[in-house]
């Protein structure tokens, strides 16, 4: 579980985020959502520490990272998986090569075993036929599948993941999602989803996080969202005509 | 302020790569890569320029020496100084400077805008020492033995011109080349190649480190690279030559 406590954070005197709090819970998949500009990704960028914080706290399990000396940061991040925008994959290595990476270089398992754990991993995300191919040769599906791949091979606690379905057709959105999703709760990791895909909202927002100019303006499940009252919320999630027909008929069948 | 920025900047990184790496294991996998893709890889450039700019000194000092006073050896003797001293390592490390240089530094700088660098830092790797250092260690080890490989071919290139044309013959030049030889000379060459190659491959990596934003801002770190490293070379070219040589 992660805990943030009174999170703030300014740049040039300019505060992004503004005294927010919030519970990630293992087990669950935790959204952290808003439009552009509104402070959600340095609010994840804060918690994984790649930004100091001014003032507030950030508990990994009742670790409170922002007193951390930049030794036990690095520590604490090998429990930390992490699922770019663009995969990150190194271009250099096969999707089999990229799996291996972190275990061998901070696994203290034998050749045999890293090997298995790599296989497992490419298999749990059913990319078994395209081990030996290199990044540039697979597509923009199997990347991300590559890279949730890699981002569990160490058995992380804690798995952040930033738009992970940004340039994705919405079936293979929904095949990332879903994997995600079963990942979180089949390993019991504390996953936090940066997104402003309205899909991911409905299909896995087990616990939303609605950041607006910075601060926290809502908090709930995918199911409470359609009861909701805030208004900047509303305007966000239903912003399409679809999601505004959705919601009047759920209005109108409560 | 920028240049001082710049410096303390470099600096920095420059404390961060040369720390422990994370698995030596790692460390010792990319060294071997990196020596055959920044210097096994050089090697046709090398050959090229070298022989080539050997044959036409060769040509050049002898038509622009054409004086009874001076010795038939002298136009031998110096296209090797001229080898020796400043074309093999000097001109040969500038023109490194732009294949090498610019090849790190496109490489490093696409990594950091693709978010690679960022998913090497978060996994909890020391992304600047296990980049970076591998890069320079093979390079600085390597570019002794190209710069021993120019000369040789340099050389080589003089003696093509005695056996396949009337400029020389080879009875003079190969006296030439053995004339009045310094082996210290050699030595001067290789203590400059060290410095050179840390300075091709440090400043282009601190360049791509730093890249932000796009394909344009990787573009413009790969030209800074070359351009700042070829002329810190030239200005260490010139400090080391007065403390060595004068």
């Amino acid at each position: 579980m992660i805990e943030v406590r009174n999170l703030s954070k300014s740049f040039d005197n300019k505060q992004v985020l503004k005294d927010i709090s919030a519970v990630f819970e293992n087990g669950k998949t935790n959204l952290i959502i808003g439009r552009s500009g509104s402070g959600k990704t340095v609010l994840m960028k804060s918690i994984i520490g790649l930004h100091r914080v001014d003032a507030g706290e950030i508990l990994y399990d009742g670790r409170d990272l922002t007193k951390m000396r930049f030794r036990d940061i690095k520590e604490l991040r090998k429990e930390v998986g992490m699922l770019f925008q663009g995969s990150a994959l190194f271009d250099s290595l096969t999707v089999f090569e990229n799996v291996m990476f972190p275990l061998e270089m901070f696994s203290s398992m034998t050749k045999k075993e890293m090997v298995e754990r790599a296989e497992f991993c490419i298999n749990r995300v059913n990319l078994t036929e395209a081990k030996d191919k290199y990044p540039s040769e697979i597509s923009g599906g199997m990347q991300k599948r590559a890279a949730i791949a890699r981002s569990i091979a160490l058995n992380p606690k804690y798995l952040f993941c930033d738009e992970p379905n940004s340039g994705l057709d919405p079936q293979t959105s929904l095949v990332i999602d879903q994997l995600i999703k079963e990942i979180t709760q089949e390993f019991d990791i504390t996953t936090i989803i940066n997104t402003h895909d309205m899909n991911s909202v409905m299909g896995i927002g087990d616990n939303i996080i609605f950041i607006h100019e910075g601060q926290k303006e809502w908090q709930g499940s995918k199911d409470e969202i359609f009861d909701c009252q805030n208004q900047n919320l509303n305007d966000f999630v239903f912003a399409s005509d679809l999601y505004k027909k959705i919601k009047k008929a759920h209005n109108n069948n409560p | 302020m920028q240049w001082l920025k710049t410096i303390g900047q470099y600096f920095i990184l420059i404390k961060t790569v040369f720390t422990k790496p994370d698995r030596w294991k790692m460390f010792f996998r990319q060294l071997p890569k990196e020596m055959e893709n920044l210097g096994v890889n050089s090697l046709g450039i090398v050959i090229i320029i070298s022989i080539f700019i050997g044959a036409i000194m060769t040509i050049q000092t002898k038509l622009n020496t054409e004086n009874p006073l001076l010795p038939r050896y002298s136009t031998g003797l110096v296209t090797r100084d001229t080898l020796l001293l400043e074309f093999s390592s000097t001109i040969m490390c500038l023109i490194l400077a732009g294949k090498v240089g610019s090849n790190i530094a496109s490489e490093i700088g696409t990594m950091r805008i693709t978010e690679q660098i960022d998913a090497l830092e978060i996994m909890g790797v020391n992304s600047a020492n296990y980049l970076i250092l591998p890069k320079i260690v093979a390079f600085v080890l390597l570019m002794p033995f190209l710069v021993i490989f120019s000369m040789g071919v340099g050389l080589l290139g003089g003696y093509m011109v005695a056996e396949f044309s009337d400029v020389i013959t080879v009875t003079d030049y190969v006296y030439g080349i053995q004339y009045a030889f310094i082996p210290y000379y050699v030595t001067y060459a290789i203590v400059k190649s060290l410095v050179f190659a840390f300075i091709i491959t440090s400043v282009a990596a601190f360049y791509g480190y730093y890249a932000y934003g796009g394909a344009l801002e990787v573009g413009k770190a790969s030209t800074k690279a070359v351009v700042n490293s070829s002329v810190l070379i030239l200005l260490f070219n010139l400090i080391l030559t007065n403390l060595m040589l004068v």
